[in-house]
């Protein structure tokens, strides 16, 4: 016999004040010590599916059809009281940034007993709270519970508000994003956590991410969002090995492997956004395989077999997913003098708190052609050194040398042609635009400023660089807000390529972005490699981004190069304990199961 | 309609900016359409309306009205000539202190401290009697108390801009600061700019007339609201006009103006409280 079904959605749909629904037609069910992930990119409405399981609408939205059961108590058309009764004690919830979640003036035990006391008056919320730290492996006395969030990590307040979630011992957790800011050697210790509790206890856990490796590497069952509504279900290892619809195969052919670096395949276009979803497929635009009435007709959720459904037409045409096709060769630098070469590089942040070493000792050289790789969690010191490069941050002690030659720790010292060689692009493609100017200016100006070109050349390479990363040259009239993520970090390149550099700087620069459309300015990347013979300074927390760009790897902790070698070598064969934590901590999909045919 | 003008769609940024035309309308045009010399005695002293002086006439016997229409040019050239000063002069402080990583900060902004802890009124009256009154010391004057407080509101949000990164990639391609603080900064910082200015305005409208008032900014006969008021405080009970036209007339300059502010900082979302003080 099947366990228990504990959470039953039956066609949902939340919508906008103004009618425009964001979730539309969603139907989903969890068994008792089930994990069903739920995944999409963003836009793709999982966090109001997630939010509806509570019975929550965002302000602005409501919900406006379908039903909610969680242990047969319905969480739709409830009064807020009652609403309010069955949330932490029914169906609990972990958001994405505990830092925020946490009330920072209350003690963890205070926080977690706050539960106890709304839900389970008889029992006695101090022992509870510490009943409830022991079980999520913190350490359970009474020193501990008296600590602020502030005096915790990330990983432990992650711990307490799972901690908080189930203390009134619910049937069913929803989880939104729990790990997305932690590093990924806590991420791999709060998933196991989460696999524990679900196995102790039969919890039935909804489990929502953007991240397909993650969620892989926890689900039992996955359902993937697509502009508010599910276009696929089924077992994780079907999903993953064989997915029918077009969008989850391009899903799951963008994401990076580090053990098996491969090619990877962006989804080429855009998201559509709620209020200007098509009448038919959604996805049509994009789509590989349309044919003539996925641009009028939504395909229903057919069974494609037991219990695996599919919301597409021609899904029997979907191409088998071959994951094997393997990155092309390696550049391997030769015998020449170094482009860049780092020298005892140290940095320090000071402030009025103290200072903060950043970056201590580290030397490395980067060969014409070659993309390096930094490494390392978030604090380790990555982007502090390429600012430094980049004459953004003035180092403490060493030198940066270009062709041999030392550069001026200020740009501003540095000769216009130095500054022309060394481009860098940004993180945040929200960020490193000025909202104010329209992108053909953001473009021309290095071009204008750095090369000396005349305005009417300017012009001509703005639409030519435009052409370059993939996008209309009519985009140079627009402004950034217009534009999504993936086109302002393509334009971002454009403006670095606008200066006609030998490196270019790559802090991050993918960390921000969907992971289909991390793959596709991978993939750009890649091109434009091969077409100008670009050298590359990547920073990057994921190995598997790295596995499939970079040529050679340093690896930092805390500011010191623990290891570096040819990232195939040393990904495959970590020696530094560091390294191999992080290697292991990493999430990816499972092999690959050789099999026969597509289904 | 711009984003620059969403603010006029809002009720509150509809009806501020209403009024404050009206006004500004007959400060400005009001002078063509006086019946009288402002000047010019026209008959007995407050005298209550009469068909040929509407609104009565003050204490020397002048056409009320007149002097209304006339009075509003020297309040709202004042204020805001000084507004202007203010903004100049602190927003270029604010500017070069919020960008520059270096002592010049603490510099500028200790300064600014420095001015910022005379209370306005004394300062103003101070420099009246030290230096003489006369229209560029009133300016000058309510410039110098204003501007410190627009240089720390620019400070802030250019300290907020210097930190992005296309302002980090302005700096690594080597531009000049003043070209980054003009093309990257600036035009990024205008709405909090522009929240913030009418209710410099206001406080510049009210500093003016404040003195005015006192008698050591205009002198008589000039023809100015708030010296009108002053003038005639004593015939109150006689002709209320007087007193209450030209009262009323400031009070919905200054309320239109801050309807204004508020709307415009309510469409670009930055919060009221976050605003310096007035």
């Amino acid at each position: 016999m099947s366990p228990p079904l504990i959470v039953r959605v039956e066609r949902l749909r939340v919508e906008l004040r103004s009618g425009a629904p964001i979730v539309e037609d969603v139907s989903l069910e969890v068994r008792a010590g089930e994990v069903l992930g739920l995944v999409g990119e963003s836009g793709s409405g999982k966090t109001t599916v997630a939010l509806a399981l509570l019975g929550y609408a965002r302000p602005g939205c409501r919900i406006a059809a379908g039903a909610v059961q969680v242990d047969g108590e319905a969480l739709t058309g409830q009064g807020e009281a009652v609403l309010r009764s069955l949330r932490g004690r029914l169906v609990s919830y972990v958001p994405q940034d505990p830092g925020s979640a946490l009330n920072p003036s209350l003690r963890v035990g205070a926080a977690i007993g706050d539960m106890v006391r709304a839900h389970a008056p008889g029992r006695d919320p101090g022992e509870a709270a510490l009943a409830a730290l022991a079980r999520v492996e913190l350490p359970a006395d009474r020193a501990f519970a008296r600590r602020f969030p502030h005096q915790l990590s990330g990983g432990q307040q992650q711990r307490v508000t799972i901690a908080s979630a189930l203390v009134c011992e619910p049937p069913a957790v929803v989880m939104d994003e729990p790990t997305t800011g932690l590093d990924v050697v806590t991420q791999a210790h709060i998933l196991e956590e989460v696999d524990r509790l679900r196995a102790e206890s039969g919890l039935a856990v909804v489990y929502v991410s953007h991240d397909l490796a993650v969620v892989a590497s926890i689900a039992d069952r996955i359902a993937v969002m697509y502009a508010g509504r599910v276009v696929e279900e089924g077992p994780a290892a079907e999903i993953l090995a064989r997915p029918h619809h077009p969008y989850t195969r391009g899903l799951v052919a963008s994401i990076p492997d580090h053990v098996v670096p491969r090619r990877l395949h962006g989804i080429p276009g855009v998201a559509t956004g709620v209020g200007d979803r098509p009448r038919g497929c959604a996805f049509a635009s994009r789509c590989p395989q349309r044919v003539a009435r996925c641009d009028d007709e939504m395909p229903e959720l057919e069974p494609a077999s037991a219990g695996h459904a599919v919301r597409c037409f021609e899904w029997t045409r979907t191409p088998t997913l071959s994951l094997e096709e393997p990155v092309g060769a390696r550049y391997t630098a030769p015998g020449t003098a170094p482009l860049l070469a780092v020298e005892g590089l140290t940095a320090v942040h000071s402030s009025r708190a103290g200072t903060v070493v950043a970056a201590e000792a580290v030397s490395f050289a980067l060969a014409p052609g070659e993309c390096v790789a930094l490494v390392g969690e978030s604090g380790s010191g990555k982007t502090t050194i390429v600012r430094c490069v980049a004459g953004l941050h003035v180092p403490a002690a060493g030198r940066v040398l270009l062709d041999g030659k030392p550069l001026a720790t200020r740009a501003r010292a540095r000769t216009r042609e130095e500054r022309r060689r060394v481009q860098i692009v940004f993180q945040n493609p929200y960020d490193s635009l000025n909202p104010r100017h329209r992108v053909g200016d953001s473009i021309s100006r290095p071009a204008r400023i750095l090369r000396g070109l005349g305005r009417a050349e300017a012009e001509a390479e703005v639409a030519a660089l435009l052409g370059r990363v993939r996008l209309p040259a009519a985009l140079a009239t627009r402004f950034p807000g217009e534009l999504s993520g993936g086109e302002r970090q393509r334009v971002a390149i454009a403006r670095a390529l606008a200066a006609a550099p030998d490196l270019v700087v790559c802090d991050e620069i993918t960390s921000a972005l969907d992971v289909s459309v991390q793959a596709a300015v991978l993939e750009l990347l890649a091109e434009l490699r091969q077409e100008l013979g670009l050298s590359l300074l990547f920073i990057s927390h994921d190995l598997g981004v790295v596995a499939s760009v970079a040529d050679r790897v340093l690896v930092l902790e805390r500011g010191v190069v623990c290891e570096e070698g040819p990232v195939a070598e040393l990904l495959a064969a970590p020696t530094h304990e560091y390294t191999r934590r992080l290697v292991a901590a990493a999430p990816r999909l499972p092999e690959p199961v050789p099999t026969g045919g597509a289904r | 309609m711009t984003a620059r003008l969403r603010f006029a769609r809002t009720r509150t940024g509809a009806v501020g900016l209403a009024l404050l035309c009206l006004v500004v309308g007959i400060a400005v045009f009001g002078p063509f359409f006086a019946p009288h010399a402002p000047d010019a005695p026209i008959g007995i002293t407050l005298t209550g309306p009469t068909a040929d002086a509407p609104l009565g006439t003050d204490f020397l016997g002048r056409d009320v009205l007149s002097r209304v229409l006339w009075g509003g040019r020297s309040v709202l050239g004042l204020a805001g000539l000084a507004t202007l000063l203010a903004y100049v002069a602190g927003a270029t402080v604010g500017l070069v202190a919020g960008h520059a990583r270096s002592l010049l900060d603490p510099v500028l902004m200790r300064g600014a401290d420095v001015l910022l802890s005379f209370p306005a009124l004394l300062f103003l009256l101070v420099l009246v009697t030290g230096v003489g009154t006369s229209k560029a010391t009133l300016v000058i004057g309510v410039a110098v108390v204003q501007a410190p407080l627009v240089a720390r509101i620019v400070r802030a949000a250019t300290l907020e801009q210097s930190v992005r990164g296309f302002v980090e990639a302005a700096v690594a391609r080597g531009e000049r600061a003043s070209a980054i603080l003009r093309r990257e900064i600036l035009p990024n910082i205008a709405g909090p700019i522009a929240a913030d200015a009418p209710l410099r305005f206001t406080y510049s409208i009210i500093l003016v007339a404040s003195v005015n008032f006192l008698g050591l900014g205009l002198q008589p006969p000039a023809a100015d609201w708030a010296l009108i008021i002053s003038e005639n405080r004593s015939g109150f009970v006689l002709n209320p006009w007087v007193i209450f036209v030209p009262a009323a007339l400031i009070a919905l300059l200054t309320i239109s103006a801050n309807l204004v502010g508020d709307s415009i900082a309510r469409t670009l979302g930055v919060s009221v409280g976050a605003r310096g003080r007035t």
